[in-house]
């Protein structure tokens, strides 16, 4: 008994030693403590975090001396889960990963895994995947917009972005069955053929949005107390911006030109004609007209896609990679065969590594790939914006009043699930 | 004896009405939010919500009433009933009417006339800021304390430019009493102009009454100011802590709050219970817009778009009519159409409040203070001058 005791003792000594404590994330007060100065610690159970993101800030009355987050709240270990699971099992996970840009991320395993398969993709499941990625971009901007503006207080906007969001939701569950976690980009091609009569409700949808955006901007663009609240609040300069490793809509925001559908054009996205809108403004204000700006833009490409969307096949063919056609199994022998194959065992990708960056609403998404020539990947490793991004809080906050850390910190937009994968 | 009868009397009467109010209020708020916000609000509890303050005040008397490890015991528990009673005491000098006789009585439409009116509602209001501030450090959290700092900060700041708003009318009425107030602010200029501060010769109120309507937001604590309670910052601000019944005490607080404020709004700047145009056919006015309202319900109930409308919009049509009728009852119409007049004020400014909270972000700290200070306040300063000027020229001494 005595032993299982001091065990457990010891196991807490050491328990209490790994956990950082508040003189651990603080280690040198650069002045002598005085009153005035107060941690407080923000989340990781806090209205404006959203999700489960801690940060404690060391106060001066409302400034804030000191910001540092601590992530690991929403860790699952995906990246981990990925290496025992059967390559197509993959994608349902990647869903999970940023659960505010699910097909994108869908996307971007898929054009790697294709990568290593040397897989030919049907133009129209590309332009398909082009369609679907930019109203995952519409829906994670939606909802960007809608809880930043619901941070500072606006709270009517939040149920606007959400009306439009619910849309585009019920545009995804048309296609795929789901409206969150689709799993509708596959390796090869799409999951299931796209369901009837999805050009109207597209089409509806696209084409009364824009004056949807007209809407938010009425309410938002010329409001003094907004434009107060945002102008010149959480800049950092350029440069220290590229050393943390920040991309998307904030470096876009400080005039730098950088997209990954330009700059590297995936699935086609070459063939589309639209604007990579950048601002100088640096602080919330630019990135909030950056992400409107985009909404726009995400909106041309998905009349092009709709206008020009070509006929054929939604899935690639290759035997042995990709499920075989239900008909064809109960005529087929070699088709059942390769059912049973890809179901029980999975299929093998020929070894080798590789990187497959794509423009995520949040900044570069790359998944890093290695495989060992098994039915499973042997590494993957995700490159996800929104770690990255979360490094500038402490630059954005330190110096700030306590209520610009609400405003900076909306602006970067966040998704946990992308932070801890 | 009659005296204290009929105070009692009075008091009962303003009392239920007042809290039936508050909590209808509250009602009110969440419907006009809901639509502003395309949701449709409380639908559960009774026909359209209408049991819902019921409901909610019955959860809040039942929840149990934590109190948390560290506070301090006294001024946590003093610190919510300051508050509400500072903010209840203010309408016992409200006038809802002029003088009125009910079998025989002559009597006030009011619960005291008291002759330094607006000077005890100031007085009392700005005692209110302790309830709040003790609340925050009492509470022994650092998000209390930020929001009760914040909220001291705020509503001492706002209280200047929003004295200085209330002394220019006063210049022009000549008095501190709300009832003398009003009545100096009975009749029509050019016979079609009322007389109320916001119109009135030498210089109407206007940007008075701006002024005055700005502050009394921030005092309180409302959207674009609600500072004190920012959510997304400070969780709930300084009432994080309570719970249960103070928790409703503070929530009553912030909805007596904006009562009294449009109460003063409408006493102190759009001439109290009088009419916005003369007396024959501004009596048809409560008649003709309950029998609209009877009319848009029974329209309602005969095209029912939910399952009950037909049965709940011809009550409503019921009442309302029956409302239109007791306007020509002999003696109830002479109390029944300035408290029409005057609740329709106030509940247009209430209506403001609501909708201004639908469409507005929040301010920042430091912005809100240097808006007090940098703006609102020499403006007021220079309304009060031009007035005090202008009403001197004009009066001659």
């Amino acid at each position: 008994m005595d032993k299982l005791e001091t065990h457990v003792a010891s196991l807490d000594a050491e328990h209490e030693l790994a956990m950082p404590g508040p003189g651990d994330l603080f280690p040198e007060p650069d002045t002598a403590p005085s009153a005035r100065r107060m941690v407080l610690n923000m989340g990781p159970q806090h209205p404006s975090t959203h999700g489960v993101l801690r940060v404690l800030l060391e106060l001066d009355g409302e400034t804030i001396l000191r910001a540092r987050p601590e992530i690991g709240y929403l860790h699952t270990g995906i990246e981990k889960e990925c290496e025992v699971k059967k390559w197509q099992q993959v994608t349902p996970l990647t869903d999970r990963v940023d659960y505010l840009a699910n097909l994108i991320n869908n996307l971007c395993y898929a054009l790697a895994v294709e990568k290593l398969l040397q897989l030919e993709v049907p133009e129209m499941a590309q332009w398909m995947r082009v369609m679907l990625s930019e109203l995952t971009r519409l829906n994670s901007h939606l909802v960007w917009l809608g809880t930043h503006a619901l941070d500072m207080g606006a709270m009517s906007m939040f149920f606007y972005c959400f009306r439009e969001r619910e849309d585009i939701l019920k545009i995804f569950e048309m296609f795929s069955g789901q409206r969150m976690m689709t799993s509708y980009i596959r390796v090869g091609g799409l999951a299931l053929e796209p369901p009837r009569g999805w050009q109207k409700v597209v089409s509806d949808f696209i084409n009364g949005f824009d004056s949807k955006v007209d809407e938010y901007e009425e309410l938002l663009n010329a409001n003094p107390i907004w434009m107060q609240r945002t102008k010149g609040v959480g800049i950092v300069p350029l440069e220290t911006l590229i050393d943390l490793g920040v991309t998307g809509p904030i470096l876009r925001a400080a005039g730098l030109k950088i997209d990954e559908r330009k700059d590297n054009p995936y699935s086609g996205y070459e063939k589309f004609d639209f604007e990579v809108p950048t601002y100088t403004g640096n602080d919330v204000y630019a990135r909030f007209l950056v992400r409107m700006d985009e909404m726009r833009q995400s909106t041309r490409i998905v009349k092009q896609a709709l206008a020009g969307m070509p006929a054929g096949a939604w899935i690639a063919k290759a035997p042995g990679i990709i499920l075989p056609d239900r008909e064809q199994m109960k005529t087929q022998m070699e088709a059942l065969i390769y059912h049973f194959k890809i179901v029980t065992e999975g299929f093998p990708v020929p070894a080798g590594e590789v990187f497959q960056v794509v423009e995520s609403p949040r900044g570069q998404l790359g998944y890093y790939i290695v495989s060992n020539g098994s039915s499973k990947p042997h590494r993957l490793f995700m490159r996800t914006p929104s770690f990255a991004n979360l490094q500038s809080i402490p630059a954005m906050l330190e110096g700030r009043l306590l209520a610009d850390s609400i405003a900076s910190m909306g602006s970067i937009d966040l998704v946990l699930g992308d932070v801890d994968r | 004896m009659t005296f204290i009868v009929v105070s009692l009397i009075k008091i009962a009467i303003v009392m239920a009405f007042f809290m039936t109010v508050l909590a209808y209020l509250q009602w009110i708020e969440r419907k006009v939010l809901s639509h502003i916000q395309l949701r449709v609000g409380p639908r559960r509890v009774g026909p359209h919500g209408l049991l819902q303050p019921l409901a909610d005040t019955l959860k809040l008397f039942l929840k149990e009433d934590l109190m948390p490890a560290h506070v301090n015991r006294f001024l946590y528990r003093l610190a919510p009933a300051v508050a509400v009673f500072l903010c209840l005491l203010s309408v016992a000098v409200f006038p809802f009417g002029p003088e009125i006789e009910i079998f025989g009585v002559r009597t006030q439409m009011q619960i005291t006339d008291l002759n330094i009116g607006i000077l005890f509602v100031l007085a009392v209001t700005s005692v209110g800021v302790y309830g709040i501030a003790i609340g925050g450090w009492a509470s022994n959290n650092k998000y209390s304390l930020m929001g009760g700092l914040r909220s001291a900060a705020q509503m001492i700041s706002y209280e200047l430019p929003m004295g200085l708003a209330i002394i220019a009318p006063l210049l022009m009425l000549n008095s501190l009493s709300f009832r003398e107030m009003v009545n100096n602010q009975a009749g029509y200029s050019l016979g079609f102009i009322p007389r109320w501060t916001v119109f009135q010769y030498p210089f109407p109120q206007v940007f008075g009454f701006i002024i005055y309507l700005i502050a009394a937001f921030a005092e309180t604590n409302r959207i674009p100011f609600d500072l004190p309670e920012a959510e997304n910052e400070l969780v709930a601000g300084y009432h994080t802590e309570y719970s249960s019944m103070k928790f409703a005490g503070y929530f009553m607080a912030e909805y007596a709050n904006m009562t009294t404020v449009c109460c003063i709004a409408a006493l102190l700047f759009l001439g109290g219970w009088h009419p916005l145009f003369p007396a024959p056919y501004s009596n048809l006015v409560p008649v003709v817009v309950f029998v609209v309202v009877a009319a848009l319900a029974f329209f309602h109930g005969l095209q029912p778009a939910r399952k009950w409308d037909n049965i709940t919009f011809p009550i409503v049509g019921v009442i309302a009519l029956i409302l239109a009728g007791l306007f020509f009852v002999p003696v109830l119409n002479t109390i029944l159409i300035p408290i029409f007049w005057f609740l329709s004020k106030v509940g247009l400014l209430l209506f403001v409040f609501i909708w201004v909270r639908g469409t507005l972000p929040r301010f920042r700290y430091d912005q809100l203070m240097r808006f007090a200070w940098t703006f609102l306040f020499p403006v007021a300063l220079i309304n009060l001058l031009v007035t005090g000027l202008l009403v001197a020229v004009t009066t001659g001494h």
